[in-house]
């Protein structure tokens, strides 16, 4: 435990005194959804409409370019291959790094996120349900984007590829981040869509870990 | 590498190269009288007209393009747990075959949903779930290329095909959810009259023709990977020799 806690902060601290990537993520997030209203045009009722659609999609490609992140400095210094020494299991290292990972990048845009849905005048019903689905749902984008990220860990230039591994897999996160908004904005009850949205994390917190762990220990071999 | 590597990939060889002649004449065979029954004799439908045709290629290539998923799936958890030398080979092969069918039934979709549906495309949960089929075959494609040691790379690709097929009924259950919230149940559902015999014969010998295809290819497709395996262990051995 004394380990999993020490990778943690030792994670955090190098992303605080580095820093720069978290503060790139969310420029990021709000660089791509200010081109949506630029794109579709500022008429208040539509970029209403298509709020919660778009924060989600920003959020989640924000989340995945910030995914080399997770291992790849490490696995090039060879830090990686001394955490597997420590005795600690490998899908433990991973995710202790999937949960730092979360605190530089979904907990951010979790906090960003209802700053930008007032730009785009989301209606007012939809801002707890926001701020609920980005809860649940961006530790999965953390999870299932793991694996992703220990896949390509030995290819060069492995993002284009990564991005084509790992957004098919965060489909569902997005339908039911989505549908959980849209449902608290038309006055319906968002909690089905969010106890779904709930249960993809749950399942994803033992299997993507343990799935990441075989895929880094691949690239050490 | 020991010779054990090899010992069974000689004997599947052997087995292969007598199979795929009997196999490829099969799927000749069939797809001439399902392409007769189904272009000639198959009665034309009383709403879709000759458009229905159409049907006879698309429905069993999207059967094909999930059976070569569910293949991929088996093959790449046979290659990550008994370390079998051929299955991720069999999984390496089925890929861009799956991935030719998934892509056949969406353009056949297409072409019949212009007709039909006034529109090439719609964002149909059907439809929707077999492109997103379509980009998990890419990407586990893409990741066998990606690799360059073969070794790694058919077991990193094994993970992702085992990671896809768990979540693909997900996607699938997601995708349906989605589009019900997004659309009202459209005229575009297949709950029509159950099907004729004089169109059910037909569509079931195109079924057994796509399947003979696909044990040809990838009995072709193993082959030659194996071959060129050999090809290269033969170059390293004369190498450092």
């Amino acid at each position: 435990m004394n380990i999993f806690l020490a990778i943690i902060t030792r994670d955090l601290l190098l992303a605080v005194r580095q820093g720069g990537a978290t503060f790139l993520a969310l420029v990021f997030f709000l660089l791509t959804v200010t081109l949506f209203p630029l794109g579709i045009g500022p008429e208040p009722a539509i970029l209403a409409r298509v709020a919660p659609g778009v924060l989600w999609v920003a959020a989640l490609l924000a989340a995945m370019l910030s995914l080399d992140r997770l291992f790849q400095a490490d696995f090039e210094d060879g830090s990686l291959e001394q955490l597997t020494l420590s005795g600690l299991p490998i899908s433990l290292i991973v995710l202790a790094k999937i949960i730092t990972h979360w605190l530089t990048t979904g907990l951010p845009l979790l906090l960003a996120a209802p700053v930008l849905a007032i730009l785009l005048n989301m209606d007012n019903e939809g801002f707890a349900a926001l701020l609920l689905t980005m809860l649940i749902g961006t530790p999965a984008l953390s999870l299932i984007g793991a694996i992703g990220a220990a896949l390509t860990l030995t290819v060069r230039r492995g993002g284009v590829l990564l991005s084509l591994l790992v957004l098919p897999l965060y489909i569902p996160v997005l339908i039911f981040g989505v549908s959980g908004i849209d449902a608290a904005v038309h006055g319906l009850n968002a909690k089905p869509h969010l106890l779904l949205l709930a249960a993809l994390t749950v399942a994803a917190i033992p299997l993507c870990p343990w799935a990441a762990a075989a895929a880094v220990k691949l690239s050490l071999e | 590498m020991s010779i054990h590597y090899f010992a069974n990939p000689a004997r599947f060889t052997r087995l292969a190269g007598r199979i795929q002649p009997w196999a490829g004449g099969l799927t000749a065979v069939l797809l001439l009288i399902g392409l007769y029954m189904a272009l000639v004799e198959a009665p034309a439908d009383y709403q879709q007209g000759d458009t229905v045709r159409i049907m006879f290629v698309h429905v069993p290539a999207a059967w094909m393009a999930m059976f070569c998923y569910t293949f991929l799936a088996v093959a790449s958890a046979v290659a990550l747990i008994w370390r079998h030398p051929l299955a991720d080979l069999a999984a390496k092969a089925s890929a861009p075959i799956g991935a030719s069918f998934t892509f056949l039934a969406l353009v056949t979709g297409s072409i019949w949903g212009k007709p039909m549906w006034g529109t090439w495309w719609v964002w149909d949960a059907r439809l929707t779930s077999v492109l997103i089929l379509f980009f998990l075959y890419l990407g586990y494609m893409a990741l066998w290329e990606a690799i360059e040691d073969g070794q790694k790379a058919g077991k990193a690709a094994a993970v992702l095909a085992l990671v896809g097929a768990v979540n693909v009924p997900i996607i699938k259950f997601s995708v349906d959810w989605w589009n019900t919230l997004h659309q009202p149940a459209s005229v575009l559902r297949m709950d029509g009259p159950a099907i004729h015999s004089s169109m059910l014969w037909p569509l079931l010998i195109m079924a057994l023709a796509f399947k003979a295809y696909f044990v040809t290819l990838l009995l072709a497709r193993m082959r030659m990977e194996l071959n060129l395996r050999r090809i290269r262990a033969m170059r390293l051995a004369e190498r450092t020799s």
